[in-house]
């Protein structure tokens, strides 16, 4: 009994560690590059919902004030996430550009046929 | 209530995770990093975030499938066939996902008024931002009033990224008429 509540309670954390170690497999297994970046932005957003839940307050509103309202969830995690998700689609796009010229060097953005053709040369 | 739609929402994220490392067509995975980011913006309407979910709708599902979809159309490249071994990331992944669950296995629960995150400096924050009449919204008031300089750094941050991405494909305009018009451009 004690163990279920424990993992209700704890569901949300629970979700955001799978989020995040698929995110991982993601960027170790798989060799295409775009693919990697998809794995990369699945572990950011994870990080979003680490921050963002533990704010949270049953029975609370989201913090803007209004008369009818005492209870607000914290607005400080908000405030960090925000400026990671501006931060982490300039990462995303700044490798998709590196992608782009991969692409033209080599002709390909598989890892194992780039790393092949490095040791031909 | 509250905690139904949270559970069915973040489990519907975990299903299309799934789907996203499953899936061996590029095409999918676009699509499908699509849906995840509004499933996410939902989540996070759920816990309050409105803010944080405005922007993950426009910016996440928005801006991040186009370019995904950008490079797509660039690189030519639709799917891609061979799986590699997958013994030693399942590992690392495994290995790492317990050491975090074990990690948070001693956080407060989820939702509870009490926890420290609730009892430091956010009371501060909450009633400064009441007493000085800057915005009703918090987060704004907060992201433009007393942490501007922060944001400040931020959007340099975006602009070098910005840069990057304009030099990156400049040089890539030059070389290609030199390509096939002959050796002479460099």
């Amino acid at each position: 009994m004690t163990a279920l509540t424990t993992f209700l309670e704890h569901y949300n954390y629970f979700i955001t560690i799978f989020l995040m170690v698929s995110g991982l497999y993601i960027v170790i297994a798989r060799g295409n590059m775009i693919k990697k970046l998809v794995g990369l932005s699945l572990f950011q957003t994870s990080v979003y919902l680490l921050y963002v839940a533990p704010g949270k307050i049953i029975g609370g509103t989201a913090p803007i004030f209004d008369r009818a309202y005492t209870v607000y969830s914290n607005p400080l995690p908000h405030v960090l996430i925000l400026t990671a998700i501006v931060v982490g689609v300039a990462t995303l796009a700044l490798g998709l550009a590196l992608v782009v010229r991969i692409n033209e060097a080599y002709g390909t953005i598989e890892e194992d046929e780039i790393f092949s053709a490095d040791g031909e040369i | 209530m509250e905690l139904f739609t949270n559970a069915v929402l973040l489990t519907l994220l975990a299903i299309v995770t799934v789907a996203i490392a499953r899936q061996r067509s590029l095409f999918g995975v676009v699509i499908l990093s699509g849906i995840y980011s509004f499933l996410m913006a939902s989540v996070l309407i759920v816990l309050d975030a409105v803010d944080v979910a405005m922007t993950e709708a426009s910016v996440g599902a928005g801006i991040s499938t186009v370019i995904l979809l950008a490079t797509l159309h660039l690189t030519k490249s639709i799917e891609y066939p061979k799986p590699r071994n997958t013994l030693l990331p399942l590992f690392v992944s495994v290995f790492v996902g317990a050491a975090l669950v074990w990690g948070t296995i001693d956080l407060p629960a989820f939702g509870t008024a009490d926890a420290p995150i609730h009892r430091h400096t956010t009371p501060r924050y909450i009633s400064d931002a009441q007493d000085h009449r800057i915005a009703p919204n918090i987060v704004t008031a907060v992201l433009a009033d007393y942490r501007s300089f922060d944001t400040m750094g931020e959007t340099a941050v975006i602009f070098t990224g910005g840069i990057g991405v304009v030099l990156l494909l400049k040089g890539r305009r030059r070389r290609r008429p030199g390509k096939t018009a002959g050796e002479g451009m460099s």
